[in-house]
C-alpha cells in the first residue's frame, strides 16, 4: 500500500480547569493513496481532534499536540513552520466541516471565497482565478455559476453551501480531503447527493484520498474502503469495510452495529444496547478505555491497555480477547 | 369514532403569517400544514417522517394546542378530536385554561435534552411539576411518584435532588420521558427524541420508550427524520412533504413497497449499514 499520510503516536491534550483531557491519546493511522478511510466514533471519542491535529488547527491554549508524528508524503507536518503548514492547508490537504451555515463568511460573495483560496496559494490573475472558480462550481453542480458567484452565502441552501465548501476544498486538487461530519446537518436526500458528489470528485482526481469523519456507520458503509473505530481517544479497530460489518472484532464495534436499526431487512424487536455512557474524558480508565461498558471485560482489562494488534490481514483490534486466530472472539 | 381511536386529526391546516415592511404589516403567509388527516389508535406508535420544513413538528404542536401561545396570529383550522373517558372533544378551539384538563393525557418529549429541562430546578421539581399542576397529590405522594418514575426510566431514585447539568444527554432525555409520563398520559408526542443522542445512547432510549409503551399501553406519535429509527419503533408511518401527508400505512408496507414517489426517493436516499447495498445501488 502506498501511504499518503501516516499518523504515529499522536497525542493531543487539552488543559482545562477540570484537569487534562486526553482527547487523542496515542493514535496510529495510515491513509493510502486513493482510498476513502472512515473514522467513526461517538462524541468525545477524539475523531474530530485527530482531524484538526493533522492540519494543526487545534486551538492552543487550551489544546496542544504533545507527542507524535504526522507524516504526509514523508514530511512531518508537526515540524513544519507556520508558513509551511499554511501552504499545506487548502492546497495539499483541505477540509470540509459539518456546519455549512457557519463555515462560509456571510459578508463575502461566494465568488470571492472560492477565488481567495486560489489566489492565496498560486500567483494567478483575477481573470484566471475567476475562470477556475466557475469551473469548479460547475463541477460540484452549482447551476449558473457566473451569476451565483456574485451572491452571498445566505442565498444558498444548506446542500448548496456544502457543495460550495467542497468546491473550495477541491479547487486546488489536494491529495487529501478531510471531511468532518460533512452531511450531519443535512436532510437525508441531500446527504446522499453530497456523499455521491464527494466520491465523484475523488474519482476524477487520480490518487486523491478522503478521510471521512462521522458518527454514522451507515454513511461509512455507503462511502468508505476502510474504517477505523475510535473510542476514548484511541483507535480500537481498523478493518476493510466489508470485514468490519461482517466480522467485527471489538466488543465496542459489536455494540455499535447492534444499536443501529436499518431501513430494510428483518426488524429486531429490541435493539441491543451498549450499557452505560461514554466515560468522562478527564477520568478515562487506565486500562482498556471501553472496560466500563464492555460485557466481555475480564481480569486484565481494567489495569492494562491492550495493544493494537493485526489479528487478520488488514484487520487490527485493540482488545485483550485477541489474538484469536483471525476470527471474532465474540 | 371507534373506541380504539384515541386521536382523530381532520383536515388540519396551519398558516403562519409573514410580517414585513417598516410597520411590520402582514405581507403574506406560510402554509406549514396543508390540510392533513390521520388517526392514532390506542397502544400504537405512529411515525411521522419527513425532511426539515415538511411540517412534522408543527403537527405535533398543533395537537397539544400550543401553537397559539408560540406564534403570533397563527391561523389554525380543522379538527383534533381527542377521546376522553367522557366522550370525544375537539381540542383545537380550546383556550389554554380549557385545555388544561386534557393536557395531562397528552404529553410531549422534546428533541434537545439540554434546553428542554430548566437548569435551575432539581429533577424532583422537574418531574414533579406536572403532578403539582394536574393532580391533587400531597408533597410526599409526589415525591414517591417521582422516585418511582425515575426507576421506571432507568435512573436511580437517589438522583432526585440533582440538577440537569449533572446528567449526560441520554440521562436527561430519560428525565424528559419521566416528566412526560408523570400524569399517566394516554398519548406521548415525541419530537425527534433521540436525534441529539449518540448512537449507543439512542438505542437505550428507544428501548426504554418501547418498554414503557408495553407496560402502560401508551400511544406514541414519533416525529423524526431518521428513517431507520422510525421504522424500528413505529407500527404505522405517515410520510410528510411540504405540509402534506403523501403516504400513510403500516410501517413494513411503506418500507417494502413505498407507493408515493417522494417516499421512494426518501427511502432510496437513506444510507444502509451494509457495504453490499452501495454496490447494488451504484452498479
Amino acid at each position: 500500500m502506498n501511504e499518503l499520510l501516516a499518523i504515529r503516536g499522536l497525542r493531543t491534550y487539552f488543559h482545562t480547569e477540570s484537569g487534562v483531557a486526553k482527547a487523542v491519546d496515542g493514535v496510529d493511522l495510515d491513509i493510502a493513496q486513493g482510498e476513502v478511510l472512515g473514522l467513526v466514533g461517538e462524541s468525545g471519542s477524539g475523531k474530530s481532534v485527530t482531524a484538526l491535529s493533522i492540519l494543526r488547527l487545534i486551538p492552543d491554549p487550551p489544546g496542544r499536540i504533545v507527542a507524535g508524528d504526522i507524516l504526509f508524503k514523508g514530511r512531518d507536518l508537526l515540524k513544519l513552520s507556520w508558513d509551511d503548514i499554511r501552504e499545506v492547508r487548502g492546497n495539499a490537504i483541505s477540509m470540509v466541516f459539518q456546519e455549512p451555515m457557519t463555515s462560509l463568511n456571510p459578508v463575502f460573495t461566494i465568488g470571492m471565497q472560492v477565488m481567495e483560496v486560489i489566489q492565496a496559494h498560486e500567483k494567478v490573475s483575477r481573470r484566471e482565478a475567476h475562470r477556475r472558480a466557475v469551473d469548479i462550481l460547475t463541477e460540484v453542480g452549482i447551476p449558473d455559476p457566473e451569476q451565483r458567484m456574485k451572491q452571498y452565502p445566505h442565498h444558498f441552501s444548506g446542500g448548496q453551501r456544502q457543495r460550495v465548501m467542497i468546491a473550495i476544498a477541491l479547487v486546488l486538487n489536494p491529495s487529501l480531503l478531510i471531511a468532518d461530519e460533512p452531511t450531519t446537518a443535512l436532510d437525508v436526500t441531500i446527504q446522499a447527493q453530497i456523499l455521491d458528489l464527494m466520491l465523484e470528485m475523488k474519482a476524477r482526481r487520480a490518487g486523491a484520498s478522503i478521510l471521512l469523519i462521522t458518527h454514522n456507520l451507515a454513511v461509512v458503509a455507503e462511502t468508505c474502503d476502510r474504517v477505523a473505530v475510535m473510542y476514548g481517544g484511541k483507535i480500537q479497530e481498523v478493518a476493510p469495510i466489508d470485514t468490519l460489518f461482517k466480522t467485527p472484532f471489538h466488543p465496542y464495534t459489536h455494540g455499535l452495529l447492534g444499536s443501529i436499526p436499518s431501513v430494510e431487512g428483518p426488524k429486531a424487536r429490541r435493539l441491543t444496547v451498549i450499557p452505560g455512557s461514554v466515560p468522562d474524558i478527564h477520568q478515562l480508565p487506565v486500562g482498556c478505555k471501553f472496560v466500563t461498558r464492555c460485557p466481555y471485560a475480564f481480569e486484565p482489562c481494567p489495569d492494562n491497555e491492550p495493544p493494537l494488534i493485526e489479528d487478520a490481514p488488514g484487520h487490527w483490534v485493540r482488545c485483550h480477547l485477541y489474538p484469536h486466530g483471525g476470527k471474532p472472539a465474540i | 369514532m371507534s373506541s380504539e381511536i384515541l386521536l382523530d386529526v381532520q383536515n388540519l391546516v396551519v398558516k403562519f403569517p409573514v410580517f414585513g415592511g417598516v410597520l411590520l404589516r402582514r405581507v403574506g403567509e406560510v402554509e406549514a400544514v396543508k390540510g392533513i388527516s390521520f388517526q392514532l389508535n390506542r397502544g400504537e406508535t405512529l411515525g411521522l417522517v419527513g425532511e426539515s420544513g415538511c411540517g412534522k413538528t408543527t403537527v405535533g404542536r398543533a395537537i397539544i394546542n400550543i401553537l397559539r401561545a408560540m406564534s403570533y396570529r397563527v391561523e389554525i383550522s380543522g379538527k383534533v378530536l381527542y377521546r376522553t373517558d367522557s366522550g370525544v372533544i375537539d381540542l383545537l378551539p380550546l383556550t389554554r385554561t380549557q385545555m388544561r384538563p386534557y393536557r395531562a393525557g397528552i404529553q410531549m418529549v422534546f428533541q434537545d435534552p439540554y434546553s428542554s429541562l430548566n437548569p435551575r430546578k432539581t429533577v424532583d421539581q422537574i418531574v414533579g411539576e406536572p403532578l403539582r399542576i394536574h393532580t391533587e397529590m400531597t408533597r410526599a405522594e409526589r415525591a414517591d411518584r417521582v422516585r418511582w418514575l425515575l426507576e421506571k426510566v432507568g435512573l436511580s431514585a437517589r438522583h432526585v435532588n440533582r440538577y440537569p447539568h449533572e446528567f449526560s444527554g441520554g440521562q436527561r432525555q430519560r428525565i424528559g420521558i419521566a416528566r412526560a409520563l408523570a400524569t399517566n398520559p394516554k398519548i406521548v408526542i415525541a419530537d425527534e427524541p433521540v436525534s441529539a443522542l449518540d448512537v449507543s445512547i439512542q438505542a437505550q432510549v428507544i428501548n426504554v420508550m418501547q418498554d414503557l409503551q408495553e407496560e402502560f399501553g401508551l400511544s406514541y406519535i414519533f416525529i423524526a427524520h431518521d428513517l431507520s429509527v422510525v421504522r424500528h419503533i413505529s407500527n404505522r408511518i405517515a410520510v410528510m412533504s411540504w405540509g402534506n401527508i403523501v403516504e400513510i400505512g403500516p410501517a413494513e408496507q411503506i418500507y417494502k413497497h413505498p407507493q408515493h414517489p417522494y417516499s421512494q426517493t426518501l427511502l432510496a436516499a437513506a444510507p444502509r449499514p451494509d457495504p453490499a447495498y452501495r454496490r447494488r445501488r451504484t452498479s
